[in-house]
């Protein structure tokens, strides 16, 4: 636990001043794809994943699921992640997951929960933007990825 | 015919007069009788047997095929709709999921809105709802209309203002419990269940007086026996005694206390014996690792006192459940020949894959057959002992924890869902929306945060091998447990099901098409694509010497979640069956009330 926590840190702190380096570099607002093509946040090694986008697909199981439907790929209720993380960074994504949006209107119920203090996903944010990412990307197809090793 | 006609009116002039009398008992020997009226459609389930049958005969096999909309309202929101509208007198009662505003819509004036009424509701409710913010309609009684809303708050209105009468709460959202299920009044007493399996609730059955929203009793699925309302000598389980501690001895310490047994399905009553009949869900977690026993009373047919609440007789379906098959389904009760005794029998058609005909009065056990060829997980129920014998391959228990189980057919939606099946008295059968969807499964460990989802596993659904089709709708026979005949569907049914006298059925489908049936063989007869998928249930009227079918249409649901970007599953295969199961590329969100008549 500690160690997982330890690298959610460490990823975190690799995205932030790589992506305010980057818009300071060119004057231009960071990219996602910059930061995409520096760093993938998962391993694919023969159609298998390492054991944190493995660790990410489950908690995307547990935790997201209901609402973006299976594997990422959206539902009659929510986004399609695997195509918003096609134009969204990690900082954005981390926002949104940790503070929640809400669209309520006359035409729209549309509830994203906040997770900033849930653990189960709060502790595993790059897990899961890592196995979004390997889906987005098309490093990995639907359904659930095999581990190395497996 | 005139005759008729002349009886039915004096009904409808009954029925004014109840919403003026205080009198609950007399008024609601008149909610049994107006249930009894084929003209309207006073209860979600048709009448309290939930057949979902009407003697209605205008539209017949012969003239279907000329069926058209007359009318269609928006709802005004974009989300899954179950349920359907009510028929009282001369007013439509039209109700939606979150935020559950409910119409009263007048059928002399082309569907004028006589009052429209909107909950306050805090839209953090949203996340802690299972599978889309749905709610399978209201229930009217004594002049009033009863909504359970999604923030687990009971309301009655008056059913000619829509003023508030009385609000309680009948449960806490921050806990993750929540409500989808429809009310059902028995008496003087409104019956609601609760949801929140995957948030693990303690699940219950709680009979509000209907006067003024005062409890009458409560009774858990889970739990000692004072709180599960247990006779430990007089309630039995198939024929036996279930003894002190029936509920307790299945768990491990505490587990109990956020065990699940959600009740989010639907309610049926026996007036005569007194006897309501309901399911309850999944045990929480869906890890079936963490929590050894049998469970109970999670996954159980109850039968209780509709006065007191005490069970006469309950029945565990898939004792530790390892699949999330909820037995929330609707009971149907039908005195049918049982291999040739006459029975009065419930019908129960589980997400299991069972189909189960028993004696209502007694509790057992008579037919316990598939009523879906692909069903795996288990080769058949035990007639003595009621177990189903589980395939040690299909056991996500015995693969244990972090093992994915694959093949598992059905899938966690079940053979078929809550969508309600019918029965007709005329041709003696059942007709059933299924699902065809298998699934693989993987449990892991999870700990219990309240209001935080407490699921435990992951899984992924497709089709049963070598086969395209995710649905069908089928004829069944309970008294053999029998297929009669089956229609193939792209999609799940996912919409409950009409049978009438004209000898035709009616359902609905994902893609948002209206179809009618012959009965006697499953010819479609007609089909009609209304503005978005269907989830709610087909609904028959008569107004001014006509036949009306009336359906609402919205995608959504557990379906709209599961297959709007089509089924993944396994990688193989997936190309071009994949982009085909996209719900997606047929239908898109609506809100949509169609009525259809002949010309
Ligand atoms: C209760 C339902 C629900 C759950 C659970 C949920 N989401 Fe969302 N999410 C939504 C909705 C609805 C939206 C769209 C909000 C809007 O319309 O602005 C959304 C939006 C998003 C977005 C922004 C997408 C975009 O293109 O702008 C991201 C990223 C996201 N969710 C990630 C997640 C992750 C990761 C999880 C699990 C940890 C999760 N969501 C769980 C309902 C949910």
């Amino acid at each position: 636990m500690p160690k997982r926590l330890a690298l959610a840190a460490a990823v975190t702190l690799l995205a932030l001043p790589f992506s305010v380096a980057a818009g300071a570099a060119d004057g231009s607002a960071p990219t996602a794809t910059k930061v995409a093509a520096e760093a993938k946040p998962y391993k694919v090694e023969g159609g298998k994943v390492d054991p944190g986008t493995y660790n990410g697909y489950r908690r995307y199981g547990e935790s997201c699921m209901r609402c973006h439907g299976p594997d990422g790929a959206g539902s009659s209720y929510a986004p399609d992640l695997t195509d918003s993380l096609k134009h969204m960074d990690y900082d954005t994504f981390a926002e949104t997951v940790i503070n929640g949006r809400k669209n309520v209107n006359t035409a729209n119920n549309n509830v994203m929960p906040s997770f900033g203090t849930t653990e189960d996903v709060a502790n595993y944010l790059d897990d899961i933007y890592g196995y979004l990412k390997a889906r987005s990307d098309g490093a990995i197809g639907r359904g659930r990825p095999q581990r190395i090793g497996d | 015919m005139k005759q008729r006609k002349k009886v039915l009116l004096s009904w409808t002039a009954l029925v004014t007069a109840s919403l003026l009398s205080s009198h609950p008992s007399l008024a609601n020997d008149e909610l049994s009788k107006a249930s009894k009226d084929p003209k309207q459609w006073v209860m979600q389930a048709g009448d309290y047997a939930n057949q979902r049958y009407s003697s209605l005969k205008q539209i017949t096999t012969a003239n279907v095929k000329e069926l058209r909309p007359v009318w269609t309202f928006s709802t005004g929101v974009l989300r899954g709709h179950e349920g359907g509208p009510l028929v009282v007198g001369d007013v439509m009662y039209v109700h939606t999921p979150f935020p559950n505003v409910v119409y009263a819509l007048d059928l002399n004036n082309a569907g004028r809105i006589l009052w429209k009424y909107e909950p306050k509701q805090d839209p953090t409710v949203i996340p802690v709802m299972c599978c889309d913010t749905v709610n399978r309609g209201v229930a009217y009684g004594d002049g009033k209309i009863i909504l359970n809303q999604a923030d687990a708050n009971v309301v009655a209105l008056d059913a000619k203002t829509g003023k508030e009468l009385w609000k309680v709460a009948n449960g806490d959202p921050k806990k993750g419990e929540t409500m989808t299920g429809a009310p059902v009044i028995v008496k003087d007493k409104v019956l609601v269940g609760i949801s929140g399996g995957e948030f693990g609730v303690q699940g219950r059955m709680t009979a509000y007086n209907l006067k003024d929203g005062s409890v009458a009793w409560k009774a858990y699925s889970v739990g000692p026996d004072d709180q599960i309302l247990v006779d430990p000598q007089k309630t039995t389980s198939l024929g036996k005694p279930i003894g002190a501690n029936s509920s307790l001895s299945t768990w491990q310490g505490d587990q109990w206390k956020t065990g699940g047994g959600a009740t989010w399905g639907w309610t049926s009553y026996d007036p005569q014996l007194n006897l309501i009949y309901y399911g309850s869900g999944n045990p929480s977690t869906w890890n079936p690792k963490q929590r050894p026993g049998d469970n109970k009373w999670s996954m159980t047919i109850f039968a209780r006192d509709a006065d007191t609440g005490m069970a006469k007789w309950v029945y565990q379906m898939t004792p530790h459940d390892e699949w999330d098959y909820d037995g929330v389904n609707e009971m149907i009760l039908a005195d049918i020949k049982v291999k040739g005794t006459p029975v009065k029998a419930l019908v129960h058609f589980d997400r299991n894959g069972f189909a189960y005909t028993m004696n209502r009065e007694t509790g057992e056990l008579l037919v316990a057959e598939k009523y879906d060829p692909a069903v795996n997980w288990a080769t058949h129920v035990d007639m003595k002992t009621g177990r189903p014998e589980v395939v040690a391959q299909y056991s996500t228990d015995k693969n244990g924890e972090d093992h994915n189980t694959k093949g598992v057919c059905p899938a966690a939606l079940g053979s078929k869902d809550q969508q309600p099946a019918s029965y007709s008295p005329d041709t003696g059968l059942f007709y059933v929306p299924t699902n065809h969807v298998c699934m693989d499964y993987e449990p892991f460990k999870v700990s219990y945060t309240a209001g935080q989802p407490y699921v435990g596993a992951t899984l992924s659904m497709f089709p049963p091998k070598g086969e395209n089709n995710l649905g069908n709708f089928i004829a069944w026979d309970a008294s053999t447990g029998k297929i009669v005949w089956s229609n193939k569907e792209t999609f799940s049914v996912w919409s409950g099901a009409l049978t009438t006298a004209g000898g035709v059925a009616f359902y609905g489908t994902l893609e948002g098409y209206l179809k009618a049936v012959d009965m006697k063989t499953g010819k479609e007869l007609y089909k009609f694509k209304t503005p978005s998928g269907i989830i709610g249930n087909v609904t028959t009227y008569e107004h001014g010497g006509k036949q009306y079918v009336a359906v609402l249409s919205g995608v959504g649901g557990w379906a709209g979640i599961g297959m709007a970007a089509g089924l993944g599953g396994d990688t193989d295969g997936l190309g071009a069956v994949g982009a085909y199961k996209q719900l997606a590329n047929y239908t898109q969100l609506g809100g949509v009330l169609t009525v259809f008549a002949l010309p």
